[in-house]
C-alpha cells in the first residue's frame, strides 16, 4: 500500500498533479451550482418585489 | 447540412429552448464523465505499465496531455462561438463563449501545473521559458483577459463584442502552441501523438490517455452547459419565460 503511494519515489509529483486536477474540477462544479442557486434566489426576490408593487 | 438540421440549429439558438435541452442533457454528460474518469483513473495506476525510462512519474501524462488538449480545444470552440456571435448577433453563441472561458482557463492552468510537476523529476526544473511553456502561459493570459474584459463592461452585448474580438485575435496563439515544439528548440518533448505519424507510445498508455481525454470532454460539456444555463437566466431575466420559471420555483433543478 505505502509502496503504491510512494510511486517509486515520484509520489509527491504524481499526487500533486492528480490531486490538484481533481480538486479544481470539484471546486468548479460546486462554484457553478452555487452561483446558479444564487442567481435564482436573486431573481425570485426581484419577482416578489415586482408583484408587491 | 440538411434542411432539418438547420431548423434544429435555429431552434436551439433560442435561449429558452437551449435552456430546456441543456437541462435534459447535463445528467447524461455527468454520467459519462464519471464512468470514464473512474475507468481512466483505474487504468492510469493499475493497468498502464511502468515506463522503462521515466519510471512512475510519466503517469502524469494521463492528466497533463488531456488537460493541454482541452485548453486548446476549448479556446478554438470559444473563438468559433465568438465569431458566430459577432457576425450574426446570435445571443446564445455569445453566452456559450462566456460559458466556455472559465473551464478553458482551468484546464490551461492544469496543463501548466501538471507540466511543472512532471518537469521537475524529468528535467530537474519546474519551469523554463521555452516556446511551448511560454505560449501555453500566454493562452492562460488570453483566457483571463477575455473574462476580465467581460466583467469590466456592464452592458452584456458590448462586453460580448469586445471580448469576442480579443478571443478571435488570440487564435493566432493556437498554432504557435501546437507547432512550438517543431519550430523552436524546446526542452518540452515533441508530439507523442500526431495525425501524420505512428504514435511513439505503447498502445496501453495511448488508450488510457484517450479515455481520460474523452472523460475531460464529457466533464467540460456538462459543466459548461450548467454555466450557460446560469448565464441565460442572468441575461434573459426580463423575459416572461424566465419570470415564469422563477415563479414556478423549479429552475434550479436540472
Amino acid at each position: 500500500m505505502s509502496e503504491f503511494f510512494a510511486m517509486g519515489g515520484h509520489g509527491f509529483y504524481i499526487w500533486t498533479s492528480f490531486g490538484v486536477t481533481a480538486l479544481l474540477m470539484i471546486i468548479e462544479v460546486i462554484a457553478v451550482k452555487h452561483s446558479q442557486k444564487k442567481v435564482f434566489k436573486q431573481l425570485a426576490r426581484l419577482a416578489r418585489a415586482e408583484s408587491q408593487r | 447540412m440538411g434542411f432539418k438540421n438547420s431548423i434544429a440549429w435555429y431552434y436551439f439558438s433560442a435561449p429558452k429552448n437551449f435552456y430546456v435541452l441543456a437541462g435534459r442533457l447535463i445528467p447524461w454528460f455527468w454520467g459519462a464523465a464519471i464512468v470514464l474518469l473512474a475507468v481512466g483513473l483505474y487504468m492510469s495506476f493499475f493497468v498502464a505499465p511502468t515506463d522503462y525510462k521515466q519510471g512512475e512519474s510519466y503517469r502524469i501524462i494521463f492528466v497533463h496531455v488531456p488537460a493541454a488538449w482541452m485548453s486548446m480545444f476549448i479556446y478554438l470552440l470559444m473563438a468559433a462561438y465568438a465569431i458566430i456571435g459577432l457576425s450574426w448577433k446570435v445571443r446564445m453563441a455569445e453566452m456559450m463563449a462566456s460559458a466556455l472561458a472559465p473551464t478553458g482557463a482551468m484546464f490551461t492552468f492544469l496543463a501548466l501545473w501538471t507540466g511543472a510537476f512532471w518537469g521537475k523529476p524529468t528535467w530537474g526544473t519546474y519551469w523554463v521559458w521555452d516556446a511551448r511553456l511560454t505560449s501555453e502561459l500566454i493562452l492562460l493570459f488570453l483566457y483571463i483577459g477575455f473574462m476580465s474584459l467581460q466583467s469590466a463592461i456592464d452592458d452584456p452585448r458590448r462586453a460580448s463584442r469586445a471580448s469576442a474580438l480579443l478571443a478571435i485575435v488570440g487564435v493566432i496563439n493556437l498554432p504557435i502552441i501546437y507547432w512550438s515544439v517543431k519550430w523552436w528548440n524546446t526542452l518540452h518533448q515533441g508530439a507523442s501523438v500526431s495525425p501524420t505519424m505512428a504514435p511513439k507510445m505503447a498502445s496501453t498508455m495511448l488508450t488510457v490517455m484517450f479515455i481520460m481525454a474523452v472523460a475531460f470532454w464529457m466533464y467540460t460539456i456538462a459543466v459548461v452547459l450548467m454555466r450557460a444555463r446560469r448565464i441565460i437566466l442572468e441575461r434573459e431575466r426580463q423575459t416572461t419565460w424566465v419570470m415564469d420559471l422563477v415563479k414556478a420555483g423549479t429552475g434550479d433543478k436540472q
